[in-house]
């Protein structure tokens, strides 16, 4: 299989002190990892691609790891995380599918072996494409304080034979979080929903 | 490092990018540059205010504590850094000349009091817009603002900001210029730092 191929990396990091109501004492961050790549299977229909997942999963690993550097190094601060892909024009949106699984297994793994379903999102778009990541409690896919979506993407990617991938993950629920539902105090932690 | 006292911190945020290939060129050492955008809140919007001091205050607090934080997120020394830039985005309840008393003023001041030295005018742009508007972050070398390899620009963009009655601030610095420069002019390695310009 070919190798992955890495034009650019973009690392965001928000903090949000508050949104119009009380400051919060611990602000909640989001951090962002987006890894702009070649796609080796644009331009043609190719049938056998699953073996590209194996190639992504060093860079599925890296990039889960500077999200946790750029939060501050401890993986037990992290509580939500996404994953998302913008494939350019040239590919099809199945390529994009080819992340689920290097993407997420190494936030999963690096996480301590976090329980939910990663929530993802992906799409054909070319550059500048903003890419509204969705983001979920790591351990309970149910814990409402935590639905959140980071939104990213860059000016000059993907390109038309590119993928742009992106991993996401917070420390917190959203910075007013009010609406009830299941809260992180109440997982059990078994199934990896509630 | 915790939120500026003075102004009404929304939000802050950090952008690091690197590029590694152009081209199908490698780019080794990868070129890097990084921004951190302030979200704070306007005090002068919605109505006319005469005398904007209290934003000239706001622009020194924040080139502090934007230029520290970019250069954290750049991970090099501050006295390594090469280019910079700053930029506003008003919302729109506010006007242009908000940016202006931001910018202009202070804010020059504390950037390069961090990065040791910055010789050169510090490149700018300020607009006014909407929630997730692109602000364009201009780049030229700190020491000598002729440098043609470290002309170039950083996009960067928050999709709920600003608000209104908001004000986006941010500041940029690189470890380097353009990844394939080859246009000619002045090159780093020519730099008198005197003048500023070259």
């Amino acid at each position: 299989m070919p190798g992955v191929l890495v034009r650019k990396k973009l690392a965001a990091v928000e903090e949000i002190f508050h949104e119009g109501g009380p400051v919060s004492s611990i602000p909640l961050r989001r951090a962002a990892a987006l890894a702009v790549i070649h796609n080796p299977f644009a331009g043609a229909y190719v049938q056998e691609i699953a073996g590209f997942m194996d190639d992504l999963k060093p860079l599925g690993l890296e990039m889960a790891r500077s999200l946790i550097a750029a939060l501050g190094g401890d993986a037990r601060i992290v509580e939500g995380y996404g994953k998302g892909a913008v494939v350019g024009s040239a590919g099809e949106l199945e390529h994009g599918a080819l992340w689920h699984v290097p993407g997420g297994y190494a936030m999963r793994e690096l996480l301590d072996g976090a329980k939910a379903i990663v929530a993802s999102a992906k799409k054909v778009g070319g550059p500048g494409t903003r890419l509204d990541v969705p983001i979920t409690h790591i351990n309970a896919s149910y814990v409402r304080s935590h639905f959140d979506a980071m939104e990213v993407g860059l000016a000059d990617a993907p390109r038309s034979d590119e993928i742009l991938l992106a991993l996401v993950m917070t420390t917190g629920p959203r910075v007013h979080a009010r609406v009830g539902g299941l809260k992180a105090s109440e997982i059990k932690g078994e199934d990896g929903l509630r | 490092m915790n939120a500026p006292t003075r102004a009404r911190v929304r939000k802050i945020a950090t952008f690091l990018e690197e590029t590694n290939t152009e081209m199908g060129r490698p780019i080794n050492p990868p070129t890097r540059r990084a921004a951190a955008v302030a979200v704070i809140e306007n005090p002068c919007a919605g109505k006319y205010v005469e005398d904007l001091s209290e934003l000239m205050a706001i622009g020194e607090e924040l080139g502090e504590l934007l230029t520290l934080r970019a250069v954290a997120a750049l991970g090099i020394p501050a006295t390594s850094v090469e280019s910079y830039g700053k930029a506003a985005a008003v919302g729109e309840n506010g006007e242009l000349e908000h940016a202006a008393a931001i910018l202009h003023p202070k804010l020059g001041a504390p950037v390069r009091r961090v990065l040791g030295k910055g010789a050169a005018l510090i490149p700018s742009s300020k607009k006014r817009g909407g929630l997730g508007v692109a602000l364009d972050i201009p780049l030229g070398h700190k020491d000598a603002a002729f440098v043609r390899s470290h002309f170039d620009g950083m996009e960067v963009r928050i999709n709920d900001a600003p608000r209104a009655n908001e004000i986006m601030v941010a500041v940029a610095v690189t470890d380097s210029g353009r990844p394939l420069a080859r246009v000619g002019g002045l090159t780093k390695d020519q730099i008198k730092g005197e003048d500023g310009l070259r």
